[in-house]
């Protein structure tokens, strides 16, 4: 199997600060791979990297089969990209926009005439393709950012954080429009994201990075099975917290226990049978449990299996 | 799994993406009149006002048959040229986020300055034709025809080509639109230090001294022949000089500027 993107130890510093720290990367033809992180996490700076915007400061990476220090050329044939900001010119109509992208990756002009119609049905905004950029809402500039980087039909799309404030509606586009370009022209994309159901949803695979490393991949289901097929959180009160961890190692068949605040997260094979025994050892310990609830696990519990922190707090960092 | 559509996508060329690139610049020129007409309004106001005020009392300290409107004419027509760039919506590129989508294209690095520099041809171009219109209406006369005065044009335009790559490199090295604006005040030392207002012959002191090695100097003087006394090689071949040689400078400030600006650092 062909890797459309690979990243040999990957590193990247900002004078003290080492925004990405040994990245490695093996992402076949065809796969949609989720970077999932939170803020400032390292993923935009692994995406400059790899889009040929930034050269890494050690390691090695090649994207399409070409470096993406040697061979920027080639990699930039073959890459579209959508930044995580829409990197649009607001003096120009949308038309204008997708035409100059055409031109700019030599396509004739009957090439640029049919893509453009084509991408059309993507940015579906009607006859404001006429008007200038500077008139759209955020959702369609996010789109025509999406369009443009698609005008060259890419090998390989790297999105960075594309539905990052969008309404409900326009994410679902997007992500309906990332699984038909999967799909059906089999385009490899690398998908960066904060949102955990978004890498769910759509990653073939999911890469989770924390201050710069990788630090959990795998098939979402693989990740989520690692640290149990059900999760069951157990509220106390916060100084009772570290009993009941305590308490929960006794109980047998319990793949993890993590005290966190008030609420001690425990993975189980079987929830079902888990909640008696869970409940009778906490007791036990004379612990009054606020509520018990159980759930299947979600990516951002992996998130706080393999770095100790949810994602949503270290945003609020 | 499924077959990868293959990318349409191949290298332009050099002047493939040139054109791409003037032609975006161009469009935008026109977009951004109100960027334009300021430049136009500044020197004619000027060359009006110093005729009015300065006529007479210029004429009347000068041997008889000094024609002090043919001596501004050039003057006005550099005010209007000079500065005129797509540096300020280059920062906005910075800004945008527009310029780091042209560099995810294969597109040739040098013709994203040279593409905006084409534009800057015409619009400078286009300005100091209305300039030189109302130095017609008012009664000034070339001793060399119309084609002194398209050599006038000429030389106009290529004094203002060669100072935009200062607006550029400040623009590709700073990012800042502020820094940008406060670029024509570079001009000020060219524009002042010189014989914007009486010949050469009647300065005295630093300031003469001054006016020798600016490089204005010597493009009004080439100027001014047209008008005033006819073809005249060598003051010509001084003035393009003038202009070359600013332009050296301000080109290889500007690609500088432009290599810092994209390289992956």
């Amino acid at each position: 199997m062909t890797h459309a993107i690979t990243a040999n130890n990957l590193v990247r510093a900002f004078g003290d600060n080492v925004a990405v720290n040994g990245v490695n990367l093996a992402i076949k033809q065809g796969e949609i791979y989720g970077f999932l992180g939170p803020n400032g996490a390292g993923k935009s700076t692994t995406v400059r990297m790899l889009t040929t915007l930034l050269n890494p400061t050690s390691g090695s990476a090649t994207v399409a089969g070409f470096d993406i220090v040697s061979e920027t050329e080639n990699v930039r044939l073959r890459i579209g990209v959508a930044l995580q900001d829409a990197a649009l010119d607001m003096k120009q109509t949308g038309r204008e926009i997708l035409d100059m992208q055409g031109r700019l990756y030599g396509l004739t002009a009957s090439q640029r005439a049919e893509r453009i119609e084509h991408l059309l049905g993507l940015v579906n905004i009607g006859s404001a393709i006429d008007d200038l950029v500077s008139t759209y809402s955020g959702g369609m500039k996010r789109r025509l950012d999406l369009a443009a980087s698609l005008v060259h039909q890419p090998e390989v799309l790297f999105l960075d954080e594309p539905t990052t404030g969008l309404d409900p509606v326009s994410r679902a586009a997007v992500w309906a429009e990332v699984r038909k370009l999967n799909t059906d022209m089999g385009m490899t994309i690398f998908l960066t994201t904060q949102y955990l159901e978004e890498a769910d949803e759509l990653a073939d695979r999911v890469g989770i990075i924390a201050k710069g490393r990788i630090v959990a991949e795998g098939t979402p289901a693989e990740l989520k099975r690692s640290i149990g097929a059900d999760v069951i959180i157990a509220k106390v009160s916060a100084s009772d917290a570290e009993k009941a961890a305590q308490a929960l190692h006794a109980v047998p068949g319990l793949d993890h226990i993590e005290a966190k605040g008030e609420s001690i997260v425990i993975g189980v094979t079987n929830g079902g049978s888990a909640l008696s025994p869970i409940a009778v050892a906490l007791s036990s310990a004379g612990i009054t449990v606020n509520e018990l609830t159980m759930r299947t696990p979600t990516l951002d519990d992996v998130f706080l299996e393999t770095t100790g922190t949810r994602m949503q707090q270290e945003d609020a960092q | 799994m499924n077959v990868s559509t293959p990318a349409l996508a191949r290298r332009a060329g050099f002047l493939h993406d040139l054109v791409s690139v003037a032609r975006r610049a161009l469009r935008l020129s026109i977009r951004d009149k109100e960027a334009i007409i300021p430049g136009l309004m500044v020197p004619l106001f000027f060359l009006i006002v110093n005729i009015g005020s300065l006529q007479t009392f210029v004429e009347g300290n000068l041997p008889p048959g000094f024609d002090f409107k043919g001596f501004q004419l050039p003057v006005s027509i550099i005010f209007a040229v000079t500065g005129i760039s797509r540096a300020g919506s280059l920062v906005i590129d910075i800004q945008d986020g527009y310029l780091d989508r042209l560099l995810l294209t294969p597109v040739n690095r040098a013709t994203l300055l040279l593409g905006c520099m084409i534009a800057d041809f015409a619009v400078v171009a286009l300005l100091a034709v209305p300039v030189l219109i109302l130095g017609l209406i008012i009664g000034i006369s070339f001793k060399t025809g119309i084609l002194g005065m398209l050599m006038f044009i000429a030389l106009a335009v290529a004094w203002g080509l060669a100072f935009t790559g200062f607006p550029y490199a400040i623009a590709l090295k700073t990012g800042n639109p502020i820094a940008v604006n406060n670029a024509f005040l570079l001009f000020f030392p060219f524009a002042f230090l010189t014989t914007a207002y009486v010949p050469q012959e009647q300065m005295t002191g630093w300031l003469a001294t001054a006016a020798d090695y600016n490089p204005v100097t010597y493009l009004l003087a080439g100027m001014r022949t047209l008008i005033l006394q006819g073809w005249d090689a060598a003051a010509l071949g001084q003035a393009f000089l003038a202009s070359g040689i600013v332009g050296a400078i301000s080109f290889t400030l500007a690609f500088t500027a432009l290599r810092g600006r994209v390289h992956r650092k």
